[in-house]
């Protein structure tokens, strides 16, 4: 019944990653697969496009908080873009504002990279 | 005899008795696999008694930790222990009783998350406790005979 997708594409020197669908306890290993497929190959800076996705739950909020300190220690990130308000709304009762960067559009997140310097 | 066979139908949603009132049950197996029906058995339930999209959310997400917990927690991951979600709801209130037959989890061993300390230390699990107090009006925990836990979500209808 895992009705989740993920979908990961190059923009730049950025990866976006395109979530679709359901996050939870069931289909955030499938994310957790993606992170760990990008620093293996050294991909560091990530975009996390929310656009089509409808639902998570706190195992999928765990899967960003996993891994943001090692995209961070290899001088990247993970930024989120493109989030439904009712999704925002659980990053923001668990205090994910603070720490991490939010935007509207997944543009505005790659170019935030691209300010930072091409480094990776 | 006639009354017990109407309180056992009764309590397993056969039957209504009142009007007004939604008695709903599903039992599931202990897999994160079913989260999803869970969700929907708790969406359209949560529809009936007339609370907003947002507040449905909210509902929803509660019972899906509730429910991942125990599969974590009681039941480590075991996928055949059952796990039972009872609804009752009348004007006031909407009540989610979910029940299972695993390990004994005490909630009260887990501390209320500071949470900047929380994403400082990269800690990941207690987090669904944090938000199923955040999302309902009412979260309680009980120890039932036969080594059963049980865990009660209540929402408030204004």
């Amino acid at each position: 019944m895992a009705d989740f997708n993920v979908n990961v594409r190059g923009v730049g020197s950025v990866n976006v990653i395109e979530l679709n669908g359901y996050l939870d306890a069931h289909t955030a290993p499938m994310l957790e697969s993606t992170f760990n497929k990008l620093i293996e190959e050294n991909n560091f800076r990530v975009v996390v496009n929310f656009e089509t996705l409808n639902y998570i739950s706190s195992a999928g909020l765990g899967v960003f908080m996993a891994y943001v300190e090692t995209m961070r220690d290899n001088k990247g990130d993970i930024k989120f873009s493109n989030m439904q308000d009712n999704v925002y709304n659980i990053f923001d009762l668990l205090g994910f504002p603070m720490l991490y960067e939010f935007f509207k559009d997944e543009s505005e997140a790659v170019e935030k990279f691209n300010e930072q310097g091409l480094n990776k | 005899m006639k009354a017990k066979l109407l309180k056992s139908l009764t309590n397993r949603g056969l039957i209504n008795r009142n009007m007004g009132k939604l008695q709903k049950k599903i039992t599931v197996k202990s897999s994160t696999d079913n989260l999803a029906k869970v969700r929907e058995f708790t969406r359209s339930n949560a529809a009936k008694s007339g609370f907003d999209d947002d507040t449905i959310g909210k509902i929803i997400l509660a019972v899906d930790e509730a429910c991942t917990n125990i599969v974590k927690h009681a039941y480590k991951y075991y996928p055949n222990g059952e796990i039972t979600i009872n609804i009752d709801s009348d004007k006031s209130k909407f009540k989610i009783t979910i029940t299972d037959s695993g390990s004994k989890f005490n909630p009260n061993e887990i501390e209320e998350p500071n949470l900047s300390e929380y994403h400082r230390k990269r800690k990941v699990g207690g987090l669904g406790m944090f938000l199923m107090k955040k999302l309902m009006d009412e979260v309680k925990y009980h120890t039932l005979s036969k080594d059963r836990n049980q865990v009660v979500l209540v929402k408030y209808i204004k």
